[in-house]
């Protein structure tokens, strides 16, 4: 029984209880990344913004989150119910499955597996099935034309995203989060960061991801002006704002990733005495803002594409270059016996 | 060890109840919803005996993008498959052979592991390799011809299903996005001293 409680029982009570930490954080996190948003796209276009709810509009999203959760959910007649209620469900469940792995500071992680960048690779190539599942069960053209749309377009992307992180996990050696960012740990601080060798392919992830995560410009599946609202037409309520739940941590999962694989995750910009001297977990968190802060720029003045030039750039643009990039590094790598043994 | 045992039982009960429910489920879209939730369970077997990097090999190939084309079918075509089971009884015998194939076969090779254990170990894994290691180490040496002979089939099976689907179709305004970035201004906009009263022919 002793044995019990300190192999099983113990670990498990403090996993749960990181979780529920880490649950907490994001779930606020997301409240002011939405917030931030709102009032960086309102102030590229000279307005105001969300300002009444609270000093300065901060408690904007919490009455948004009432406002979701009191109104009354409608399931239409011809809609497949079972299907209709979970695709919501997987799409946040998904979303923020992928925060086991991530690493905010030096251990500072739930789960710190192997195979860090493939789960996370892994659950974000599952979150099509919440786009499908909410389009065919709506059982309404205008959700399944956009939901085909929707999960071509993230189909695509992930593509040129493997071959991304192929080329960082070539320079690093393995799979695991925690050890790709400490493969980074250079004397130069910020300039032995993989974003100054691997400039390209950081280009090519930031615009991946944001097709993936189906921000503008790539915002296809809303297209609110062609679209009405893509694949959720039919939902309201609670189970809508899960679906804005599970893409705005969506995004801050791809502004972590960038983070990890690009910018050194918790790392210092210089090794030296004053940066050492803050935690990791705020520069983590400083550069995930950055990184989400032009997400919200490129919102504010991309126009969006047209569906033939989205496929376009996914598929004959990205995928040869981050192709040719695979073998270049690679090459590149063996020839001057950088490669990590 | 119990611990282990409750999630080997939870996952392996999952799997094959999911796989029943995707032969008998009504609607074909729910079969290959739960064809996926089968998959994922077999992943998490996976994790359990160590394997990590198959389990997530596993939901990336046929989760995240081969049960997405399945969907994509299913849901695409109107099959009535009402009608498609009136013919139950007819397909039964083919149905059957393919199985006790599936069960010889399976019975073989767990029968040869179980004969002879030495037989199909190839690689000699260390326990502080990881197993992404391992796989690579077998993959790329010992079994280096069938990994190639394996890309080529597939590269082949790509090529024919592009040339299949391509059809060149005449008087189809395409955008030439080279054409549009190459264009200046001396070519798009000719400047001409118009006379009054005369106007341009």
């Amino acid at each position: 029984m002793e044995a019990a409680w300190s192999d099983y029982i113990l670990p498990f009570l403090i996993m749960v209880g990181e979780s529920l930490l880490l649950l907490i954080i994001l779930l606020i996190a997301v409240a002011y990344v939405l917030y931030a948003d709102r009032k960086i796209w309102a102030a590229v276009q000279i307005r105001r913004g969300p300002n009444v709810v609270g000093p300065w509009g901060l408690f904007q999203s919490f009455a948004d989150l009432i406002k979701f959760v009191l109104k009354e959910p409608v399931i239409p007649a011809g809609a497949n119910k079972g299907v209709f209620l979970l695709a919501p469900l997987v799409t946040c469940t998904l979303a923020l499955a992928a925060w086991a792995v991530i690493p905010v500071s030096a251990g500072w992680v739930i789960a710190n597996i192997n195979v860090g960048i493939l789960y996370i690779f892994a659950i974000s190539s599952l979150g099509v099935y919440g786009v499908i599942m909410a389009g065919w069960a709506s059982n309404s053209k205008y959700p399944f034309l956009a939901a085909l749309r929707s999960a071509a377009q993230m189909v695509s992307y992930e593509v040129s995203i493997g071959f991304v992180i192929i080329t960082v996990l070539l320079c690093v050696g393995s799979l695991n989060l925690t050890a790709i960012v400490e493969a980074q740990n250079h004397p130069w601080g910020l300039f032995g960061w993989y974003w100054l060798p691997l400039f390209p392919m950081l280009v090519i992830f930031f615009v991946s991801a944001l097709a993936e995560t189906n921000r503008p410009p790539f915002d296809l599946v809303e297209a609110e002006s062609e679209l009405v609202a893509g694949f959720m037409v039919e939902y309201g309520s609670t189970p809508y704002m899960m679906f804005m739940l599970g893409e705005y941590v969506a995004v801050c999962t791809m502004c972590a990733m960038c983070t990890i694989l690009f910018l050194g995750g918790w790392l210092p910009p210089f090794p030296i005495v004053p940066f050492t001297w803050i935690p990791g977990v705020i520069w983590f968190v400083l550069k995930a803002l950055f990184v989400f802060f032009m997400f919200a720029m490129v919102k504010a003045f991309v126009p969006r594409y047209r569906y033939d030039q989205l496929m376009r750039l996914g598929w004959k643009v990205f995928l040869p270059i981050s192709l040719a990039m695979v073998a270049i590094v690679a090459a590149v790598l063996q020839i001057t016996g950088l490669a990590p043994q | 060890m119990i611990v282990n045992a409750i999630f080997f039982y939870l996952f392996a009960g999952i799997c094959v109840a999911s796989a029943v429910m995707v032969i008998s489920a009504r609607n074909p879209v729910h079969s290959v919803l739960f064809l996926i939730l089968a998959f994922v369970n077999a992943a998490g077997l996976f994790v359990l005996l160590g394997a990590e990097f198959l389990a997530m090999i596993l939901i990336i190939v046929y989760v995240g993008a081969v049960a997405v084309l399945f969907l994509f079918v299913v849901m695409m075509l109107d099959v009535d498959f009402t009608e498609l089971r009136q013919g139950f009884l007819n397909y039964l015998p083919i149905g059957a052979l393919v199985g006790a194939v599936l069960l010889v076969e399976l019975l073989l090779v767990v029968g040869g592991w179980a004969i002879a254990p030495g037989v199909g170990h190839a690689g000699s894994a260390s326990a502080s390799m990881t197993n992404t290691q391992a796989i690579g180490l077998v993959l790329y040496t010992r079994y280096v011809y069938f990994f190639e002979a394996a890309g080529v089939i597939l590269l082949v099976a790509m090529i024919g299903a592009i040339v299949m689907t391509l059809q060149h179709k005449p008087n189809v305004r395409r955008q030439n996005i080279a054409e549009q970035v190459a264009r200046r201004t001396t070519s798009a906009i000719e400047l001409v001293k118009v006379k009054p009263g005369q106007g341009l022919s």
